[in-house]
């Protein structure tokens, strides 16, 4: 119990910091600041379209995953979840490096079709996607592994296709494994800072979501930072909170 | 001992540090992110910053002991790709289309000294990316991502990957480096007598070299 309450205190400490310090008299003032909304606004885009993009590959991945076994599965994991213990810095230099305009991908992009991804929204997103969708294959893996495969062999017997045994009985029965791997996905996309600023930069309205608006915010105006954090908090919160509710019909 | 230093003074202080044997851990960063480490009570025995507005604050705040001592300037100057492949001359050219270009945050000693050189050239610029330091402004041109960037003379002398386009004196902007020891320093004597080393001509010469003018 004591244990338990001094992690508590480890979360709730910080964030009740910030709930202190905040500036509240300017608190108004801050969140209709059109750059708090630009933010804000941006933040969410890139988060929610990382993890749309997290699921459509993710599931997949999940899959395969899954359904292999012995050193290939450990080399895949491992590889599926590097981007959890890579510091985020690294991962953006690799992915600038990957689809920079001299990198290995985005070298001939940029020769053949002038495509440029670093400084763009699309590499935020791609900067965020890289660093989430893991949180969302392993929840998913999980899943599928405690999935009762009686249920899938049931409805083969019965005649049903690959694709209507994976429609209407393996997606169903993993609804909960996929509803809380996109939200582990979401909220990381959402708090992402280092992959971010060093693949996609940082400008406003453009690549500059909240973490980076907070980052510049707390040497300029440390006020600013303070609200836009709590802003930050206070959106998660909410989704985290309500969504739970919806989806799993917890109390 | 540990010295706060302007990211941009990191060639000629690791130098410094080699030549005066003392042990002594730096933190390279933006002026704006040490400063702010330092008013929310960050334990440092020296600060040396890229501009006197950044160390006002902390005298200001009385967390200066004595006097702070300018011991460097630094000029502006456009980072370009090795052998100029898009040809870029002056300020104005920063302005053509399609030119990535990439500027340090307003709110850092570099980009706030940026905005005021492209007002006097007259030149409106759209960056692609406002970078929370000069450094990353550097790196972004040195990798090939950015077209071109403002960064310091100072930068460009310490990179073998860009090259510098000079900015004539009437459109540049010449920064002031001050040191100064901290009040909460634990090591007194050896922030004295590295401050001593850096406004001493040893100190000034190596400076040079890594492109500051001398104070």
């Amino acid at each position: 119990m004591a244990l338990a309450g001094l992690g508590l205190l480890l979360f709730l400490l910080p964030l009740a910091s910030l709930v202190v310090r905040a500036p509240w008299g300017q608190v108004g003032q801050e969140l209709l600041a059109p750059e708090t909304a630009t933010a804000l606004g941006l933040s969410i885009f890139c988060s929610v379209t990382a993890t749309a993009i997290a699921l459509v590959l993710g599931i997949p991945l999940a899959f395969v995953l899954s359904r292999t076994a012995g050193t290939l599965r450990r080399v895949l994991r491992a590889l599926t979840t590097l981007p959890m213990v890579l510091p985020p810095v690294v991962g953006g230099v690799a992915l600038l490096l990957a689809f920079g305009r001299r990198g290995l991908l985005g070298g001939p992009l940029y020769q053949l079709f002038g495509v440029q991804i670093p400084f763009t929204t699309t590499a935020a997103v791609i900067a965020e996607t890289f660093v989430a969708m893991p949180f969302l294959v392993i929840a998913i893996e999980g899943g599928l592994r405690a999935l009762d495969q009686r249920y899938e062999e049931a409805a083969r017997a019965l005649g049903a296709s690959s694709w209507k045994v994976f429609a209407r009985v393996t997606l169903p029965l993993l609804r909960p494994a996929i509803f809380s791997g996109a939200v582990l996905c979401w909220a990381r996309a959402l708090g992402e800072f280092g992959a971010t600023i060093t693949f996609a930069g940082n400008l406003p309205g453009r690549t500059q979501t909240v973490p980076l608006a907070v980052y510049i915010a707390l040497e300029s105006k440390p006020e600013g930072a303070i609200v836009l954090s709590l802003v930050l908090v206070a959106v998660s919160l909410a989704i985290l909170i309500g969504l739970r509710d919806r989806w799993l019909g917890e109390p | 001992m540990t010295v706060f230093a302007a990211a941009s003074l990191q060639p000629a202080f690791d130098k410094i540090a080699a030549q005066l044997y003392v042990d002594a851990t730096f933190n390279y960063a933006g002026t704006q992110t040490l400063a702010a480490q330092l008013a929310q009570g960050a334990e440092a025995d020296v600060f040396a910053s890229a501009d006197k507005t950044h160390m006002k604050t902390l005298l200001d705040a009385g967390l200066i002991a004595g006097a702070p001592q300018v011991f460097a300037h630094n000029r502006l100057e456009i980072a370009v790709a090795n052998g100029n492949p898009k040809g870029i001359h002056s300020l104005a050219d920063l302005a053509r289309p399609g030119l990535v270009v990439v500027l340090a945050d307003p709110s850092v000693p570099a980009g706030k000294y940026a905005q005021q050189a492209l007002a006097k050239a007259n030149v409106t610029v759209h960056p692609a990316s406002l970078e929370p330091q000069v450094t990353a402004v550097l790196s972004k041109v040195a990798l090939g991502e950015a077209d071109a960037g403002i960064v310091y003379v100072s930068d460009v002398v310490t990179s073998q990957k860009v090259q510098g386009v000079p900015i004539p004196d009437s459109q540049n902007v010449v920064a002031d480096y001050p040191i100064a020891a901290l009040k909460n320093a634990q090591h007194n004597s050896n922030a004295e007598a590295f401050i001593a080393f850096v406004l001493a001509p040893d100190g000034q010469s190596i400076l040079k070299a890594a492109g500051f003018e001398p104070a």
